[in-house]
């Protein structure tokens, strides 16, 4: 148990940020750590709850928040870690990313604010890596068996880690040059800088991992090839597959998938050829039509690239700034939320649908909004809506991003050649030992779930990795 | 009385009752000539006392059936010899015949057999028979119940032909037991046979009767020639209305009034010793006697057969009571060396019968009386000038002209009384014990056979294990991180069983999906009501933990043998302190290790196999010489696997124990399994005489270096620190059942085992309750090598973490827990957003989902019935009437919650519950009003306002968190407005203490119910029970004791502080007790007379169907309540830290309280629409219907729990009862007769127009509860502090009953010129009392007892002079009331928290004890009195404060004034050589209290230092 009543005795403490001035000038990570001895203050408002929501109902891969809290407040930092690598293969990834579902479902955010939970995991991490803590741990048994990992995302490497630590002969193959997937083109270097991954990598390869990238599989290698080399397979390629919006002018230059324009960015920061057209925001009217996570990640870019102006466009209304009624605590808050890109600076907009894109010389210049009006048809969720008979708005853009979601798998090569089997909404089906309609394929990560978040990767990989480890054992 | 009888064959077990389960309390009483001449005055003295004792019985279901009387006399010489001239029947001298009282079978068939038989065995014996006489009786005045049991009753009388004089008695014995014995293995019906009496000097008359009806049934004793110097009479009130007449006392050595609390383990240590029984004087016939114990008595019945051995193995009748009934003699307590060593030695050879009992008992020379240690049951005596004794369970039994007393007093806790008839005298305690304690020279037996073992107990150290090996052991025994963390952490940190709150809501260990330790298929058991536990904080020094290794050999003799051992002073040893023994170098100690571990690849039967080849080294070692067994598992490896210490233990203590070579051998658990309190209870409870928990202590020692502990301590003091918490966690255990010492406690196997299949516990837990069958010893194999292979499982490397637990926290690796993140979401989500259809998914979850766990409840099935349309069902409204928001404190919850909760049920028109800790009267004003007002045993904020304003009251025995224990509230939640609601003083923690000091016996439950319904005759009154096996007995006492309402709290319940260990091991599931306390009231016929309540984790319709069909009427809601509250079961209420403002009362939290009544209000009404749908599929219109309807249920569990599977629920669910749809039926209440009614019409117009009024009246015992309804009239009428001082005066002359002046309000003045009983001024509220002795007593009254007991218990003001003393407990929990007086008995001003108290003469010991308020005075004339204080709490100074000396010299004038107390007026004469010799004690100033509390933070420091110094002692 932390300190009773720490809580009562010290205020939440954000980790302070570099100055946006200072920040936007370049791409690197801008959070700067809290002090160890607020960090243990902080630890110390934990109440070690009976039920800790964020444990139990929170955390995806139910890491044992309370736990290393009291470690942390207790000065028991690599005690800490080791519990946090129990449930987390890489914190150091979710202590930067992650949404903290932890923090919204904590007790204390009922009538205060939460414990920083995601600080204090990153903290424990970073201190392990400063202390020379984080160690490859080299399974003493061999099983001789082998598994395939196809896709170097957060599932596949949580799932590689954990097979290879129970013993099993893991490859990795990753059809670009570099592994980690998401990790590594999809998110923003200003929130995670890329050596972080490499370091885990080095790990990852001391307990005997083995990594092949550039390898495309499908087409570099067979899948006979696969069948017939390992004895198992686990698929972990993400869920690439982007939502389009359908609408005139959509063929004009200068509409992209954010996630190009994200990739791209990330390319050229790791000095990597780029093969494909450079998309620049640079002095430019940028339109971003989507308000999650991605479009979010988009402003920030733009931003940095130095754009003249951002809009961010959401068809959803305007969030309330509180929790609603039908909205409580501990589920996910559905309140309007200021990220540090849209902090940066951004116009947002609600409540708009893009009812056309026009041009100049085959180039996006303006796009055209229709209002949206949502019906409260439900007390619990707001689920339909219509267009408003108000005239449409009009917007310059010079840019256009689509961060309007992904909506599965991408259908490749492989998945054709393996006559896998999907869900409704196109995902690959699993049976409940996460294996494909395929023998002896498994399928881990967004790939099985649609896009989602890294820390739900990490743990379906951890899953994934205990079935298969299962499975080795009975063949 | 624990034990089934077969008397009548009615009382056979049947569904969930059992005869076991029964007990009884009652009166008790003797009349004696000192001079020993007969007359048949004593036997009419004797006869009057009983009925004046008649209020202390209980009549059943059928009205005029008592529930046991009888007398015991001498034989009537010449009685019997005029009367049997008529027959022809010559009498030899008195002592050369003996009589035996026999009932016999009505069949004439039995009845023939049955002399047959006794007339045998007085032949084979060289006896003869003279004759028989049929007992005339008049059998129209007795009951129908009785009557129809009723035997037919003759005298035998014997010749004791060749048998010597001096061996006569012994031989009438040798005969009884062989007639007894052949006739009980007879294949037919013999229950009615019974032998009352068979001797040659005493007769016992008795039967299944009433005090007035003793003298008409039996014809004999209004015979003018049937006389007797001495009559002991005894008044019965049982539990159950299915008693017997043999189980009326006297027995035939014996009347017993109270309890015997440690019977299981004195029966089963007896058993051992039957063994080794040699005697002289009986010779061969010592095996005719064999079993001494007839297991189907009474426990009285079985004190009796035991004495009896005793007495006719050649002990004087007060030795044998000392031995059976030793008082207190730890180091706290001042005695000659030699009573000392007499008790010491004794210790090896008999361990203490223990429990709340007044005995008298008689040998025909000897008459005598002992109180129990506690000194729980009263014990009043006078003696006159005429020679006449008179001792009962209250004073004013027979009235004597005032001139003729010459003393007046009580027995003290553990004292004897003697009557000598060879001397013709009263001997006192002290003269008898001194003159046993030296007639063997004990003290030199005891210094030349005790072994010393040199360095025990020294330096407390373990052995360091590398860190692997360690974490691989922890998780072959199943360690958890929570356990380290939670439970092993705050032992080894604070010597302190950690507290948690909220109850426990994770499944039986039968009914969890994981493996459990054998330990967690049994649940402790607890006292409640029949009798009471014990106060391990403030009363500790009658508790020892002392234990004996070695020892004991043959009982009936008395030689040095008999102390052959080695004592420790509590049974846990650390590996080095075993080491000591291993090598020590003594005759007496041969150890041999035995491993207790079995080979996972020896198949199935690997466990089985192991534990025979375990009993068969055991035998081969004791024929080689061994003393000591260790059973070590510390060899455990790949293959070999632990045994579960507890089987191991108890399986060879059982076999050994049958095979009678338990005695003189011990055995030394060496386990690494043992960690927490319940498993060392356990193991003692099951055979192990001392434990050596290794692994336990290397698990500190590397988390003291590893800097894991909460101190900074070296190793070896968290060591000690552990073992400290362990004791005092042992000690707890053994108070909760009413028992004082390791010695009683051991192998007492006082648990109930849940989930056990029956073979498994008939072999190796045999005489363990155990009702439900369930896993068997290949289970338990399965478990234990699950729980192994975590600590082999060979390929991956051992992760640095054990299994988290999430027993008491959640985890997700963890136990399932019905309170988790979906349950409280959606039941907020529903109840905030008033969405039916989100309840709805609540309950499905809670019901249903695999996330939820299970509970009985929850593998039950309904049967399919034809359903009807809804319309057709009860509406809501009715339905939810049925519907009480059961009790929590105001303190322990916020006054914002409290209110809200009584606000929402006010506005659904149903009953919301104080709790305990009284409430602002202002509620009434604005809807806020609890209408049930709850009285606990700390009687805080109990004044007689509070009683008033209440629609019920609630009596709480026990609560669900933790029976057998008070409620705490730690000192940082005691804010000033507590302080005052409660009448305490403001950051001072209370605790309330385990009994209520006003019921130690079911007469006493019936004694407050009677005081409450005086004082407020429009409530109703229940009583609050823990479910646990018997309850169904209590709620019977309950039920006949005039109850309304009876409460049956679930194990699972609870939402206030308590220790962990009872927050998860005590009481059992509601489902077993609510089933079997339908059952037996029924069974009783007492079902129709009172509700039956129900509380315990009700969250759903469908939990409340099951509760109505399986017997229950009214439901109780704690814990749901609070969560749609707001409260997300942080389980911090012990911390003052809740965060939703629920369960604290910081006003920072306490603000951000967010509930509405509204939310309960939704709660509540959608629950009874689920009810109602599920009534609509059942085919029920209305609830009463269901209620009770069994046959509705089936066992249906989930496929996949293997465990769950073996369960067998008929016994819950197929009662051999054939209408189980009966239930309550309100009818008109009666109003209770009482004395006040005589008065008040007399008073009225005094008190309607405020003028003052003065009367005389005669009174007497059995008046009780006087001035109660005068005080509620007068409140009604004006409040409670609005009559002037002295307006009402009313002089009382003679012996005032219980409760006298009880809640006596301001200006009512009651005088007593005779004398008092117990609870004087109880919750009194700013009256007067004063009690002097008659006018023309010819005694000191300074040296005289003229008061009971508990004298104003719980009073919050008024004023007491008493010129003269009371008795124990004086003043105890009085928050407010003055009081003078001359002497007091022991533990007086106990948990005081306000008022003043003069004591002008001598303290018992104890004083002061957890006196946390209010100031005393204590006239120290012997300076002797700092010896006497519990000086835990209060310092002690002179008095030389000015204001002090005035306000105290004002006291002794008014008492000198009110009384004329001689001794007042000297001491005021010589006030200046007086005044120093007063002592002011006084309690730890509030400052210094504050500056404690935070220092420690929410540690209970009173604690600590209250229980710390017996350890160091």
């Amino acid at each position: 148990m932390a300190k009773s009543g720490g809580f009562k005795e010290y205020q939440r403490e954000n980790p302070k940020k570099i100055q946006i001035e200072e920040r936007i000038k370049n791409f690197n990570e801008f959070e700067i750590l809290l002090p160890k001895n607020n960090i243990i203050e902080q630890a110390s408002r934990c109440m070690d709850c009976g039920i800790p929501f964020c444990h139990t109902f929170g955390c995806p891969t139910n890491n044992f928040i309370c736990d290393w809290n009291h470690l942390v407040y207790k000065n028991h930092w690599k005690k800490a870690l080791e519990l946090l690598h129990l449930t987390n293969n890489f914190p150091e990834f979710t202590g930067r990313v992650c949404p903290a579902l932890c923090e919204k479902s904590c007790t204390l955010s009922i009538n205060f604010e939460p414990v920083i939970i995601k600080q204090i995991e990153l903290q424990i991490i970073e201190k392990g890596w400063e202390e020379g803590w984080v160690l490859p741990i080299i399974s003493n048994y061999k099983s001789g068996k082998k598994v395939a990992i196809i896709g170097s995302g957060p599932a596949g490497l949580a799932c590689a880690q954990q097979l290879v630590r129970e013993g099993h002969n893991v490859v990795v193959f990753e059809k670009n040059n570099r592994v980690g997937g998401l990790l590594r083109y999809g998110i923003p270097d200003f929130k995670l800088e890329k050596h972080i991954i490499d370091r885990r990598i080095e790990q990852l390869k001391a307990e005997g991992i083995i990594f092949e990238t550039d390898v495309n599989v499908g087409s570099d290698i067979s899948i006979n090839y696969l069948k017939r080399t390992f004895d198992a397979i686990v698929i972990a390629i993400g869920a690439y597959e982007p939502r389009d919006i359908n609408v005139i002018g959509r063929d004009l230059k200068g509409i992209h998938f954010a996630l190009d324009f994200l990739i791209n960015q990330n390319k050229i920061n790791a000095g990597d050829k780029l093969s494909d057209e450079i998309i620049n925001a640079k002095d430019k009217e940028v339109v971003i039509i989507g308000g999650g996570d991605t479009g979010a990640d988009c402003v920030g870019t733009a931003k940095r690239q130095g754009a003249k102006s951002i809009t961010q466009i959401e068809i959803l209304p305007e969030p309330p700034k509180e929790r609603q009624i039908y909205n409580p605590w501990p589920f996910y808050p559905k309140i309007y939320t200021t990220t540090s890109s849209h902090e940066e600076g951004c116009n947002r907009l609600w409540s708009l649908s893009v009812s056309r894109f026009e041009g100049e010389n085959g180039f996006v210049k303006k796009i055209y909004l229709k209002k949206i009006i949502w019906d409260e048809n439900n007390k619990l969720e707001k689920t339909s809506f219509r267009e408003s008979n108000e005239p449409e708005i009009e917007i310059k853009a010079d840019l256009v991003l689509l961060a309007t979601g992904f909506l599965h798998v991408k259908l490749d090569t492989m998945l054709t050649s393996l006559n896998i089997k999907f869900d409704e909404k196109g995902n690959i089906k699993v049976d409940n030992n996460y294996m494909t309609s395929e023998s002896k394929f498994f399928a881990a990560g967004d790939s099985i779930t649609g896009a989602s978040l890294v820390v739900k990767a990490i743990n379906t990989g951890r899953k994934v990795a205990e079935k298969v480890n299962l499975y080795l054992n009975s063949i | 009385m624990k034990r089934y009888t077969k008397a009548n064959g009615c009382l056979l077990q049947n569904g969930l009752y059992d005869p076991r389960f029964e007990s009884d309390s009652c009166g008790v009483g003797f009349v004696a000539k000192l001079d020993g001449l007969p007359s048949h005055n004593i036997i009419n003295c004797a006869i009057k006392v009983l009925i004046n004792l008649e209020h202390r019985g209980a009549l059943g279901g059928d009205k005029s059936t008592g529930d046991g009387a009888g007398i015991m006399i001498d034989i009537p010489d010449s009685f019997f010899r005029e009367n049997l001239q008529n027959d022809s029947i010559k009498l030899p001298d008195l002592g050369d015949y003996g009589v035996g009282m026999i009932f016999l079978p009505s069949n004439e068939k039995h009845k023939e057999n049955c002399i047959k038989y006794i007339e045998k065995f007085v032949f084979d014996e060289g006896c003869d028979i003279l004759g028989w006489r049929k007992v005339p009786v008049n059998n129209s005045c007795i009951g129908e119940l009785a009557k129809s049991t009723e035997p037919t009753i003759y005298q035998v009388f014997v010749h004791r032909g060749q048998i010597k004089r001096e061996n006569f008695e012994r031989k009438l014995y040798v005969i009884r037991r062989q007639i007894e014995k052949t006739i009980d293995a007879e294949k037919s019906d013999m229950s009615q046979f019974y032998i009352a009496s068979f001797s040659s000097n005493r007769i016992v008359y008795k039967g299944l009767l009433t005090a007035n009806q003793l003298n008409n049934y039996y014809l004999d004793l209004s015979d003018s020639r049937f006389k007797s110097k001495f009559g002991i009479v005894h008044q019965r009130y049982s539990t159950n209305t299915q008693p017997t007449w043999n189980l009326a006392q006297p027995f035939r050595f014996l009347a017993h009034n109270g309890e015997i609390n440690t019977l299981n383990g004195n029966i089963n240590r007896m058993k051992w010793r039957e063994f080794h029984l040699k005697s002289d004087l009986f010779g061969d016939d010592i095996e005719k006697i064999k079993p001494i114990i007839i297991e189907t008595g009474s426990d009285s019945a079985i004190f009796d057969n035991v004495l009896e051995l005793l007495v006719l193995g050649g002990r004087s009748i007060p030795h044998a009571m000392m031995m059976m009934v030793p008082e207190a003699y730890g180091p706290k307590i001042h005695m000659s060396e030699d009573k000392r060593a007499f008790y010491d030695f004794h210790s090896a050879i008999m361990e203490p019968w223990d429990g709340p009992a007044a005995i008298i008992f008689t040998d025909s020379r000897y008459l005598g009386a002992i109180l129990d240690r506690n000194g729980l049951r009263p014990t009043r005596y006078t003696v006159t000038k005429d020679g006449i004794i008179v001792l009962a369970s209250e004073s004013g039994v027979l009235e004597f002209t005032p001139e003729n007393i010459i003393k007046k007093s009580r027995l003290s806790p553990g004292k004897m009384l003697l009557v000598d008839f060879n001397q013709n005298r009263v001997v006192p305690d002290k003269e008898i014990k001194a003159k046993i304690s030296r007639q063997k020279p004990y003290r030199r037996w005891i210094k030349d056979n005790i072994i010393t073992l040199r360095g025990l107990f020294t330096p407390s150290n373990a052995q360091e294990e590398d860190e692997e090996t360690l974490l691989r052991k922890q998780l072959i025994f199943g360690y958890t991180e929570e356990e380290l963390k939670l439970i092993i952490s705050p032992m080894a940190s604070r010597g302190q069983e950690p507290i948690g709150s909220m109850g426990n809501d994770t499944p039986l260990a039968v009914l969890s999906e994981k493996p459990n330790l054998l330990f967690y298929y049994f649940k402790q058991r607890f006292a409640q009501v029949t009798n009471p536990p014990i106060d391990p904080l403030r009363e500790e020094l009658v508790m020892s933990l002392e234990s004996f290794v070695g020892g004991e050999s043959n009982l009936l003799e008395e030689s040095p043998e008999n102390f052959k051992g080695f004592k420790l002073p509590h049974p846990i040893i650390t590996p080095e302190d075993l080491n000591k023994i291993v090598i020590a170098n003594h005759p007496d100690i041969n150890v041999v290790w035995i491993d207790i571990l079995f080979n996972k690849k020896d198949g199935e039967k690997a466990l089985e196999n192991a534990m025979e080849s375990i009993f068969a080294k055991a035998t081969y070692s004791i024929q080689s010489g061994i003393t000591i067994f260790i059973l070590s598992d510390y060899n455990t490896d790949e293959n070999m696997i632990p045994i579960p210490s507890l089987l191991a233990c108890s399986g060879l203590h059982q076999y050994l124990s049958k095979k009678g070579l338990r005695t003189r051998t011990s055995i030394i658990i060496h386990s690494g399994e043992v960690r927490e309190i319940m498993h060392y209870a356990l193991l003692v409870s099951y055979g192990a005489d001392a434990i050596c928990p290794y692994l336990v202590l290397s698990t500190i020692y590397n988390m003291a270096k590893n800097n894991l502990l909460e101190e900074n301590l070296k190793p070896e003091e968290y060591i000690d620190s552990y073992i400290v918490a362990v004791k005092k966690g042992l000690l707890k255990t053994m108070s909760r059942l009413g028992i004082s010492t390791f010695h009683s406690y051991f192998a007492s196997q006082n648990f109930e085992a849940i989930g056990l299949c029956n073979e498994l516990v008939e072999k190796y837990f045999s005489g363990t309750i155990s009702r439900l069958d369930g896993i068997n010893i290949e289970d338990i194999q399965k478990e234990a090598i699950e729980r192994h292979n975590k600590g082999y499982s060979n390929k991956k490397n051992l992760e640095y973490f054990l299994p988290s637990g999430g027993e008491y926290s959640l985890r997700v690796d963890g136990e399932k827990h019905f309170w988790n993140p979906n349950s409280i979401s959606l039941l907020q989500l529903s109840t905030k957003t008033d969405n039916y259809e989100i309840f709805k998914e609540f309950t499905n979850f809670v019901n249903n989902d695999e996330r939820s766990p299970l509970a009985i409840r929850k593998i039950l099935s309904f049967k399919k019935r034809n359903s009807i349309p809804i319309n057709e069902v009860e509406p809501i409204e009715s339905i939810l009437k049925r519907f009480v928001i059961s009790a929590m404190s105001f303190g322990s919850i916020s006054k914002e919650a409290h209110e809200t909760i009584a606000i929402a049920a006010n506005r659904l028109g149903i009953r919301s519950n104080s709790g305990e800790g009284g409430e602002d009267i202002e509620r009434n004003l604005n809807n806020s009003r609890s209408k049930v007002k709850q009285i606990a045993s700390g009687r805080f904020g109990v004044t007689p306002e509070y009683i008033l304003s209440a629609d019920e009251l609630q009596i709480k025995i026990a609560q669900g968190a933790k029976p057998g224990e008070g409620g705490q509230l730690p000192g940082h939640k005691v804010t000033p407005d507590i302080a005052r609601v409660r009448h305490t003083t403001e950051g001072v923690t209370l605790i309330s203490p385990p009994p209520h000091h006003d019921i130690y016996s079911i007469e006493d439950l019936a004694q407050l119910i009677y005081d409450l319904k005086c004082i407020n005759p429009n409530s109703k009154i229940s009583v609050k029970l823990v479910s646990e096996s018997g309850v169904g007995t209590i709620a019977s006492g309950v039920a006949k004791a005039q109850a309304d309402i009876v409460v049956i709290s679930g194990y699972e319940g609870g939402t206030g502080a308590s220790p962990l260990t009872s927050i998860k091991h005590t009481g059992i599931p509601w489902e077993i007790g609510l089933a079997e306390t339908h059952q037996t009231l029924i069974y009783n016929d007492l079902r129709e007379k009172i509700k039956i309540q129900v509380d315990g984790q009700l969250k759903t319709g469908r939990d409340i169907v099951i509760a109505t069909l399986l017997g229950a009427e009214e439901y109780g809601f704690a814990t749901s309540i609070l969560v749609t509250l707001g409260c997300v079961l942080l389980k911090k209420c012990h911390q003052n830290t809740c965060s939703t403002g629920i369960a604290t009362q910081d006003p920072l939290l306490r603000a951000k309280f967010s509930g509405k009544p509204e939310y309960i209000e939704r709660f509540l009404k959608f629950l009874a629409q689920e009810i109602r749908e599920i009534m609509a599929y059942l085919g029920f219109r209305t609830i009463n219907e269901m209620i009770g309807r069994t046959d509705i249920l089936e066992f249906k569990p989930p496929i996949n729990l293997w465990k769950a599977q073996k369960l067998n629920l008929s016994p819950i669910l197929n009662p051999r009862i054939k209408n189980t749809n009966i239930y309550h039926i309100p009818n008109i209440q009666k109003d209770v007769e009482m004395y006040d009614d005589n008065f008040l019409n007399q008073l009225q117009p005094a008190i309607e127009h405020l003028s003052p009024i003065e009367i005389s009246l005669p009174i007497k015992n059995i008046h009780r509860a006087v001035g109660a309804r005068l005080s509620g009239y007068i409140i009604n009428k004006y409040g409670q502090n609005y009559l002037p001082d002295d307006t009402i005066k009313i002089n009382f002359y003679g012996s005032a009953g219980q409760s006298f002046g009880a809640f006596l309000t301001k200006g009512i003045t009651f005088k007593i010129e005779g004398d008092a009983n117990d609870y004087l001024g109880k919750s009194m509220a700013g009256g007067k009392i004063i009690v002097v002795p008659e006018k023309n007593a010819s005694f000191s009254p300074h040296d005289n007892v003229i008061c009971g007991n508990v004298t104003l218990y719980g009073a919050t003001s008024g004023e007491v002079f008493i010129n003269g003393k009371a008795g124990e407990r004086f003043a105890v929990r009085n928050s407010g009331a003055t009081a003078v007086v001359e002497g007091v008995g022991d533990h007086a001003c106990e948990y005081m928290t306000g008022g003043v108290v003069v004591c002008i003469g001598s303290t018992g010991k104890n004083f002061a004890a957890g006196m946390s308020g209010g100031i005393a005075f204590i006239f120290d004339e012997t300076q002797m009195f700092d010896t006497k204080c519990n000086l835990d709490m209060v310092d002690l100074e002179s008095v030389w404060d000015k204001k002090d000396i005035s306000f105290l010299r004002s006291l002794l004038e008014k008492h000198f004034l009110l009384t004329s107390s001689p001794k007042a007026k000297a001491i005021l004469e010589r006030w200046e050589s007086s005044l120093p010799l007063f002592v002011k004690v006084i309690p730890l100033e509030y400052k210094k209290v504050l500056e404690r509390i935070k220092q420690s933070e929410h540690r209970d420091i009173e604690i600590v230092s209250a229980t710390e110094e017996v350890y160091n002692g």
